[in-house]
């Protein structure tokens, strides 16, 4: 029987529930890591029971877990993140130039192909490749080297968040740093250039359309058209229909387009779901209604999502990496809040349940289809 | 031996108790404490002092004999009682709350 296994990183430790192909019956177990941040947990697509995790705590630093049995034990890994060659400088709050300093990992990106494979995006913000499992890391320094001293930490931090894999091309990675911008490899990560035609940050940057600067919050893509990015921004959604040679904006009759996550439907490449935000400083839903907007024109247009969610007095946040789908025939569409709840949609979102409800703030939300 | 104190979270990572013991040859030191620590106990690298400048992270304590220790200099020796084994070596998640 098939099933899903949501993956939920929380700021007090891991939990992984589970249901059957219904997705009607949850069980929860964790906290794994209790106490400590977890970033991020993703499963490997080639060996499902393979599930890395981002372990982080301000006292005592980054911790890399892995599982080979489907989050049953943990193995701790490799936590040497150095970054290669000369350790170079960014720009700081202040606007003075201050040294590359490693802090943690927000993102893990098992690869499309190989079990052993993964990548990891770092804070202060580089990629890391690892192809033993965990053990050992490798940063690509070519990234920095993309006008670095530009690059500028956000509220959160200056974090590499997003890495999207071409599924038809290995030497293609896709790569966003909040607040420097989206970069793209197409040689397998020996030189990587900015992708920015077309986006604007209007209220952000004194030169709103530079090259560096951005505030992207994450990117999608469905995997069946690797050329077709969906992106939330700092304000505004957009997309790309060129793998990111270029961008419009596709925010239309949102309530706003501030938001964080961004995903798209599993078998409807043109389905985009994203969590409006009130703004830049109120992070909450609009008029305090919890909506999940889905478009079924790859944007634009857009309609509202309420059934089952807090529609009066909802003040969470729903934060980069918190929302994803599964692959069953009917679609499955979750994320978690900082409020501690996991709401999941069997529906492709027409209706929602919360599957937990007494959380940590979730940090992250990834799903596993189950064989 | 050598008494070391470990913060829970520690204990956890190196699957051990509140305290261990461990042996330094030598002086003994800060670092050659912590150097020790970490020979033994593999998983407890960068999570006490920074993997690339060996600089105590922000957020953790020494203390020994009722002193906190976390300011002096790596290398200066440690109390008498801590090198005799009389009384441990602490190692503490420092005060953050709000």
């Amino acid at each position: 029987m098939s099933g899903v296994r949501v993956l939920v990183g929380t700021r007090k430790g891991g939990f992984i529930l589970t249901s059957d192909e219904r997705r009607e019956q949850w069980e929860v177990s964790g906290p794994f890591f209790s106490g400590w941040q977890v970033m991020h947990m993703k499963g490997s697509p080639v060996d499902p029971n393979r599930i890395y995790a981002s372990q982080y705590d301000d006292w005592f630093g980054q911790m890399i877990q892995r599982s080979d049995d489907g989050g049953v034990t943990w193995e701790p890994m490799g936590n040497e993140f150095q970054y290669e060659g000369e350790v170079t400088t960014h720009e700081w709050y202040d606007g003075t130039q201050h040294p590359w300093e490693f802090k943690r990992i927000w993102h893990l990106e098992p690869s499309l192909t190989e079990t052993d494979v993964v990548y990891a995006g770092g804070e202060d913000a580089a990629l890391f490749r690892s192809d033993d499992g965990g053990k050992t890391w490798q940063e690509y320094s070519a990234l920095r080297a993309v006008k670095g001293p530009l690059w500028a930490p956000g509220a959160g931090g200056m974090c590499l968040h997003t890495i999207i894999q071409d599924p038809t091309n290995a030497d293609r990675l896709i790569v966003a740093v909040s607040a420097a911008g989206v970069f793209r490899t197409d040689d397998g990560g020996k030189t990587w250039r900015p992708i920015t035609r077309g986006i604007i940050s209007r209220w952000e940057l004194a030169d709103p359309d530079a090259e560096i600067g951005h505030c992207i919050h994450s990117i999608a893509m469905h995997p069946s058209r690797p050329n077709v990015l969906f992106m939330q921004k700092h304000w505004d959604v957009l997309r790309s229909d060129d793998g990111g040679d270029s961008w419009y904006e596709v925010s239309g009759n949102l309530p706003s387009d501030f938001g964080f996550p961004i995903a798209v439907h599993a078998h409807e490449p043109e389905t985009i779901y994203v969590v409006p935000i009130k703004s830049d400083s109120e992070h909450y839903p609009v008029d305090g209604k919890l909506r999940v907007y889905r478009s079924r024109t790859g944007g634009n247009e857009w309609e509202a999502l309420t059934n089952g969610l807090p529609q009066e007095h909802c003040y969470v946040n729903i934060l980069r990496d918190a929302m994803a789908v599964d692959s069953l025939e009917s679609c499955g569409i979750y994320f978690g809040t900082t409020g501690g709840q996991v709401y999941a949609s069997t529906n492709s979102g027409d209706t929602w349940t919360a599957i937990a409800g007494h959380l940590p703030p979730v940090l992250s939300v990834e799903v596993q289809t189950l064989p | 031996m050598i008494r070391v104190i470990l913060p829970a979270h520690l204990q956890t990572l190196a699957r051990v108790g509140r305290e261990v013991e461990i042996e330094v040859t030598g002086p003994v030191t800060q670092r050659t404490v912590l150097d020790a620590l970490e020979a033994t106990y593999p998983i407890l690298r960068g999570t006490i002092r920074d993997r690339v400048t060996q600089r105590r992270r922000p957020l953790i304590r020494f203390f020994a004999c009722e002193r906190d220790l976390s300011h002096e200099p790596p290398d200066s020796p440690l109390p008498e009682e801590v090198a005799t084994g009389k009384e441990a070596f602490w190692i503490v998640g420092a005060m953050a709350g709000g």
